[in-house]
């Protein structure tokens, strides 16, 4: 049987499967793979679609993609859903919205928890992109339900952030001020019809136009209403986007959007690592019988750390 | 770390073929499954054979379960069945439930579809069937 990497760069979906479920599972093989696939990735154009949980991301998702199959495109998605801290456990339900899409071999779907990864959840969803990278699918979408961390993440992997709001949901324009403002390279007022959407639409822009960083950008944040429902301005998106994917080409920003992923990618393979020897040399009865002496001011945390980074290899500070 | 001494979450399918909307069933193993610790991949009703493999093989699950009370079971298992072969698809379990009659339970053992729960069934015992009959050496995924 040929190996798993020259399946996958073969356009087997199986391999493909497997190789996501030995990143998701941080298996020691993946990296080998990984950086493999290294050289063939680097052609897709990566698309990040967040906003709150049930603004419409992954029924808007499925008309983004029925529309670029038209101009054939052989489409990736990553649909992220939270895992719960109590189980560890996750129901992962994207794919209901996602069903007309649902046995078209050149849609790839593919569902992830959260997890409590080791080296965040950026490290996994950029190892998944860059395996659906080198299998040839251009573009490559990745749902995440927007929380503060998502965002975070989000900014780590893809080329365009997509932030979706729907009206009437309680999004309150001046809370999202904060965040999210910086991380959108194009806003959508999803479920455009309901009531409300001119409105928000209206306040959004507004809000951009006072943003002074906004104002020296040569990139002009489009905001635009969509319908799911009524499969209304879906064809603006999607020429928004392609847009913005040249203008990051002709300004370069392509490249240092590239650099400072690829900067924080090796720096969280490092931490993860560290992570890992911590793990693997710490008991949790050591923790347990350390922290009790922090606790009670015989020790205190800096001479602690200390000392553990010395037995993890890792030069003192002191 | 989860359950079961397994290093990582199972990962299953919850699917409803045909055009069944009885879905009750189903979404309570899904929620089931997840307290359990599992990851679900919930499809939602109306699910040609197709979509069922075809998410299964994306997903990359270790089981496949299908929930059926329309009657219309010995229509579409075979179908499902012969699509898992044509895709070489050898390692996943798969189990049902629904509304079954015992007289087609045979010839849906025969298909190698594993364990057929009727109404009533406790989702601990659903919990236990899982865990106990997805392959062993999926868990450890080998490429
Ligand atoms: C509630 C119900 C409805 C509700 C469904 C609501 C919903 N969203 O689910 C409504 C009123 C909409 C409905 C409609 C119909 N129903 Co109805 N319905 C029922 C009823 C009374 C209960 C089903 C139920 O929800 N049970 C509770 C859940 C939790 O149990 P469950 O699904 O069986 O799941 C358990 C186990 O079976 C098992 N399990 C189930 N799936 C799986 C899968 C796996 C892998 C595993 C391991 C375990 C497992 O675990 C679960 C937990 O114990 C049944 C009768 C019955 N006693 O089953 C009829 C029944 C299923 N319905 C029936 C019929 C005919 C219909 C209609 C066609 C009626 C009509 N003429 O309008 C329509 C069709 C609707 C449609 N679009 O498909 C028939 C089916 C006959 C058949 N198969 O030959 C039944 C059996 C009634 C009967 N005796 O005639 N129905
Ligand atoms: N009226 C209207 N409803 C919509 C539209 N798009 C989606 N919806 C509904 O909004 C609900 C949530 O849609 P999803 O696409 O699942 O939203 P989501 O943001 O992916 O949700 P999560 O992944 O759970 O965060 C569903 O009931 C959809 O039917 C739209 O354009 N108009
Ligand atoms: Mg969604």
């Amino acid at each position: 049987m040929k190996n798993i990497v020259e399946r996958l760069l073969q356009g087997d979906r199986r391999a493909l499967a497997r190789m996501v479920t030995l990143i998701e599972n941080e298996l020691p093989q993946a990296h080998a793979f990984l950086a493999e696939l290294h050289q063939h990735s680097g052609q897709a154009q990566i698309i990040g679609v967040t906003g709150s949980p049930g603004a419409g991301k992954s029924t808007l998702v499925t008309r983004m993609v029925r529309e670029l199959r038209k101009q054939d495109h052989k489409v990736g998605i990553i649909a992220v859903d939270p895992t719960s801290p109590f189980s560890g456990g996750a129901i992962l339900g994207d794919r209901i919205r996602m069903m007309e899409l649902a046995g078209d071999p050149n849609v790839f779907i593919r569902s992830m928890a959260s997890r409590g990864h080791l080296g965040g959840l950026s490290t996994a969803t950029r190892d998944v992109v860059r395996a659906m990278d080198a299998a040839g699918y251009n573009p490559i979408i990745i749902e995440t339900v927007g929380t503060g961390q998502a965002e975070v993440e989000i900014m780590r992997t893809a080329q365009t952030v997509l932030v979706t709001m729907a009206p009437g949901m309680g999004d309150d324009i001046q809370a999202i001020k904060a965040g999210i403002l910086e991380i959108a390279d194009i806003f959508v007022v999803s479920k455009a019809d309901k009531p409300g959407a001119d409105q928000t639409a209206a306040e959004l822009t507004m809000l951009l136009s006072l943003d002074p960083n906004r104002r020296q950008s040569a990139w002009r944040i489009p905001v635009i209403k969509t319908s799911s429902l009524k499969e209304q301005g879906i064809s603006e998106l999607i020429t928004a986007m392609h847009k913005h994917y040249a203008y990051l080409k002709e300004s370069g920003q392509i490249t240092r959007r590239a650099q400072r992923q690829l900067h924080s990618e090796i720096q969280n393979l490092i931490m993860q690592a560290v992570a890992k020897k911590l793990q693997a040399q710490i008991d949790p009865e050591e923790w347990d019988a350390l922290i009790a002496e922090v606790t009670d001011r015989k020790r205190d945390p800096y001479s602690v750390a200390d000392s553990l980074q010395t037995r993890i290899g890792l030069n003192s500070s002191l | 770390m989860v359950e079961n001494q397994t290093a990582r979450p199972i990962r299953v399918l919850v699917a409803k073929p045909g055009l069944d909307g009885h879905d009750r069933g189903a979404k309570i193993i899904a929620r089931a499954l997840r307290d359990a610790g599992m990851e679900v991949i919930y499809t939602g009703i109306r699910q040609t054979p197709e979509m069922i493999v075809e998410a299964a093989i994306q997903e990359d699950v270790d089981a496949i379960l299908m929930s059926i009370l329309s009657g219309a079971h010995m229509a579409l298992f075979p179908k499902i069945i012969e699509l898992l072969k044509q895709n070489e698809v050898d390692d996943i379990l798969i189990a049902a439930g629904g509304i079954l009659p015992d007289e087609d339970i045979p010839a849906i053992k025969q298909m190698g579809i594993q364990g057929c729960f009727g109404p009533g069934t406790s989702t601990e015992e659903i919990i236990s069937f899982v865990r106990n009959n997805i392959q062993g050496e999926r868990l450890s995924v080998e490429a």
